[in-house]
């Protein structure tokens, strides 16, 4: 008994600072590629390597449209020019930049999570949450089965038919005022499934989204970042205003 | 029994009915009648020791081909049994009798393809759920357009699932899809009298995404993507059983580093996979301590691996014909020291746990699957080896050198709960083991091996860390996929997870979900 006290001891704060301080540990974020100044033939090629139809070309800039990156690396890895590729992870968006998220999501919030089909990934990463690495509980967030007593609906996967009317009947669940914050590539473009005869293009299709995460998958600190994006208590993604092309 | 063994017997047995090839390559493909076919695919499983790895069925131009597929130790190799009908005759003896594990198979290509298996005592509501589908859609038929309008009606919420159970007073309790706090959508009937459960339903495939529609027709390369996405907690033993196919297919001869390099790259997923399956189970036990500790191993393996590959879960790294980059000789030592300082927490881990008696409590003799049912139902990986069967891909079929490194596969007999927890801790120990030894064997060269795609058909298979992986691969002349079947290892195992619930409280119900360490998105692909 009393070894598990040592241990525990022994093995001393692991928390990260985030959201107080940036997070430097390396391996925290995959990174994702981002636009900037390119010669035609370069943003050609950088188009073509793209299977998830991430870049377009415009003014001599390739854009970088974050939310559709499945993480796949051809743009980085057995190409001439590579793009530029940032680990960063605050990539929490809101959708369509006009709401204010206000009072009653200042402070402690609970999270339901539903899995709508998704690989496991953004499941897992959002389960890591409650590891003493990141410990969301410190900043009021916490997860609850019930939708009765959410305050967030954090979607992971890009809306299986099947799990169309469960999705539904949860949000319809959740008492007002309500966020919904769709958590990685599936959930926010369908990912590789998408468009398919069982699979809807991403939680927009079925639910009013509020914030966006990307990510294939959208790591810990930026689920995490999301979720204050949501609480009004950090502003969204830089990359939002000036990166992004619309959908 | 190797080969000659089992034509001799083939042809002793069935004379005119089934057809063994003489001794030339792998797999031995046996052609069989349809009658003969469950008596000689219950031969293969029941008596010579051949483990059921799937069922594939294909739609040719003018007859339906379904292949049987088994594996057994060394020279017993690869057995295919093949049976063939028109198009027109959709109906085919079923297996099941003799081989159990194709239970499920079975019912998944008659919602699939509409075939019907005589004998089969339960058909019907599966992948495509009654309650939303109209009858008769056959999705995998050629005939049947992934881009056309969904075919299926409204939800119909007064649905019922069958009851089984129905003794006076006897209820049944639904959990899910969406229940608990971060968990996987999947649906379960508990038939209980009280407070026991008595039946266990897992209702699957609210998760259907039809990887293997999706993949047809599109070209080798982009499969790939869909094999490493579907089911991402193992993507990299997924997207390396794909490429193995594949490059079965065409021929490749890998370089040397590549092999070690995915070996060094699967044993790690192996070792992660493993820490957050431990973790699951602290954490179903309400052992908060153990939970913190197995939780940092995780997430430090996570940040190992995205440190030495650039992801936390290892995607966009395997090629078809290697790997996308190099990785450095250090890169990877670096990665394997991190390695052995989270094992030897997790040792430490295992050691505090074998002694807290209230954690314990609640795993020992809880769960049981007999070594006979674990063996009949197929049963595949850690949760086999647990209960007996101790078969490991690995070893039996060795693929990418695995037969030059040592290690040892753990078994257990008791079956239990616990049984499940000490071979997980075992096999980490063996995966960091692996580890060492690639590292050391690290060659020079390319990583990458440039070939052709070529028409054909083959299996690639892994043993996954929650077991054996089984990838079907048919490319058409034009570098095209024309026919992807995955069979992945929680398929099997979700197959047999209701034998370890029946019988017990529900309060276990949770522990015993946890120790099964299964994946719904690797089941409902």
């Amino acid at each position: 008994m009393s070894q598990w006290v040592i241990n525990g001891i022994r093995t001393g704060i692991k928390t990260t600072a985030y959201p107080a301080k940036p997070e430097a540990a390396v391996g925290v974020s995959p990174g994702l590629p981002v636009g900037g100044d390119c010669s035609p033939s370069q943003a050609a090629s950088l188009i073509e390597s793209c299977p998830a139809g991430v870049f377009s070309q415009a003014n001599g800039k390739v854009m970088a449209d974050i939310r559709r990156c499945i993480h796949c690396y051809r743009c980085v890895r057995g190409i001439e020019h590579p793009v530029n590729w940032e680990q960063t992870y605050e990539w929490g968006t809101v959708r369509d930049g006009q709401h204010e998220f206000g009072q009653p999501f200042e402070r402690s919030i609970h999270i339901c999570v539903v899995d709508a089909g998704d690989c496991g990934a953004c499941l897992n990463e959002a389960k890591q949450l409650n590891n003493p690495y990141y410990n969301m509980h410190r900043l009021g967030f916490f997860i609850t089965p019930t939708p009765r007593h959410a305050d967030v609906l954090l979607v992971v996967g890009p809306v299986t038919d099947h799990m169309k009317f469960a999705l539904k009947k949860v949000y319809d669940a959740m008492p007002t005022p309500k966020r919904v914050v769709a958590v990685g590539a599936c959930a926010l473009s369908g990912g590789v499934f998408a468009e398919s005869f069982v699979c809807a293009k991403g939680v927009a299709d079925v639910l009013p989204v509020d914030v966006e995460v990307p990510g294939n998958p959208a790591p810990p600190l930026a689920i995490l970042h999301g979720l204050l994006v949501a609480t009004g208590r950090k502003a969204p993604a830089a990359w939002a205003r000036s990166n992004t092309v619309k959908a | 029994m190797n080969r000659t063994e089992l034509k001799q017997e083939i042809d002793q047995r069935w004379p005119g009915q089934a057809q063994c090839p003489p001794d030339s390559g792998s797999p031995c493909e046996v052609t069989c009648a349809r009658a003969t076919l469950p008596e000689l695919c219950g031969r293969l499983f029941l008596e010579w020791n051949f483990s059921f790895a799937g069922l594939i069925v294909e739609e040719g131009a003018s007859e339906w081909q379904l292949r049987y597929t088994f594996y057994g130790e060394g020279d017993a190799g690869w057995v295919h049994v093949l049976v063939t009908a028109p198009l027109a005759e959709k109906t085919f003896p079923s297996i099941v009798k003799f081989v159990h594990a194709a239970d499920w198979h079975e019912r998944e290509a008659e919602d699939l393809y509409g075939l019907v298996f005589e004998g089969h005592p339960r058909l019907g509501d599966f992948i495509l759920h009654d309650d939303a589908w109209q009858e008769g859609v056959e999705p995998m038929r050629h005939k049947f357009d992934p881009q056309m309008a969904m075919a299926h009606r409204k939800p119909d919420e007064d649905w019922r699932p069958t009851r089984i159970v129905q003794e006076p007073g006897a209820f049944v309790m639904p959990v899910g899809p969406k229940y608990s706090g971060v968990t996987e959508s999947v649906h379960f009937l508990l038939e209980s009298v009280g407070e026991d459960v008595i039946r266990s339903t897992p209702r699957l495939f609210y998760k259907w995404r039809a990887i293997e529609k999706l993949a047809e027709g599109k070209t080798a390369d982009e499969v790939l993507l869909l094999a490493e996405r579907f089911a991402a907690t193992t993507a990299f033993a997924h997207g390396l059983a794909y490429c193995q196919a594949v490059e079965s297919i065409c021929g490749v001869n890998l370089p040397p580093r590549a092999k070690t390099l995915r070996v060094f790259l699967a044993e790690l997923e192996r070792l992660r996979q493993h820490a957050g399956a431990i973790q699951e189970i602290c954490e179903s036990t309400a052992l908060a301590v153990a939970n913190a500790h197995a939780g940092i191993c995780e997430e430090e393996l996570l940040r190992i691996s995205c440190e030495l590959t650039g992801h936390r879960y290892l995607f966009g790294l395997l090629a078809l014909g290697g790997l996308q980059c190099d990785l450095s000789d250090d890169a990877c030592r670096k990665a394997l020291e991190k390695s052995q300082t989270v094992l030897a927490k997790l040792n430490e881990l295992e050691k505090r746990l074998r002694v807290s008696s209230s954690f314990l409590d609640r795993l020992e003799e809880v769960g049981i699957v007999p070594e006979r049912t674990a063996m009949v139902y197929g049963l595949l990986g850690p949760i086999a080896r647990a209960s007996g069967v101790v078969r490991d891909l690995r070893r039996a079929q060795p693929y990418l050198g695995y037969e030059n490194f040592q290690f040892d596969v753990p078994g257990e007999q008791e079956g239990d709960g616990y049984a499940r927890l000490r071979i997980l801790f075992a096999e980490t120990r063996q995966s960091v083991r692996i580890m060492e030894q690639a590292v050391a064997a690290l060659q020079s060269g390319s990583v990458r091996e440039p070939f052709q795609l070529r028409a054909g058909a083959a299996l690639g298979w892994v043993e996954a860390p929650r077991g054996g992986a089984f990838h079907w691969v048919r490319l058409d002349g034009n570098g095209k996929v024309a026919r992807y079947r995955i069979v992945p290892p929680s398929f099997a195992n979700w197959h047999g997870f209701h034998l370890a619930v029946e019988k017990f409280a529900f309060q276990d119900f949770p522990i015993m979900l946890s120790t099964f360490d299964l994946s719904v998105a690797e089941n409902d692909r």
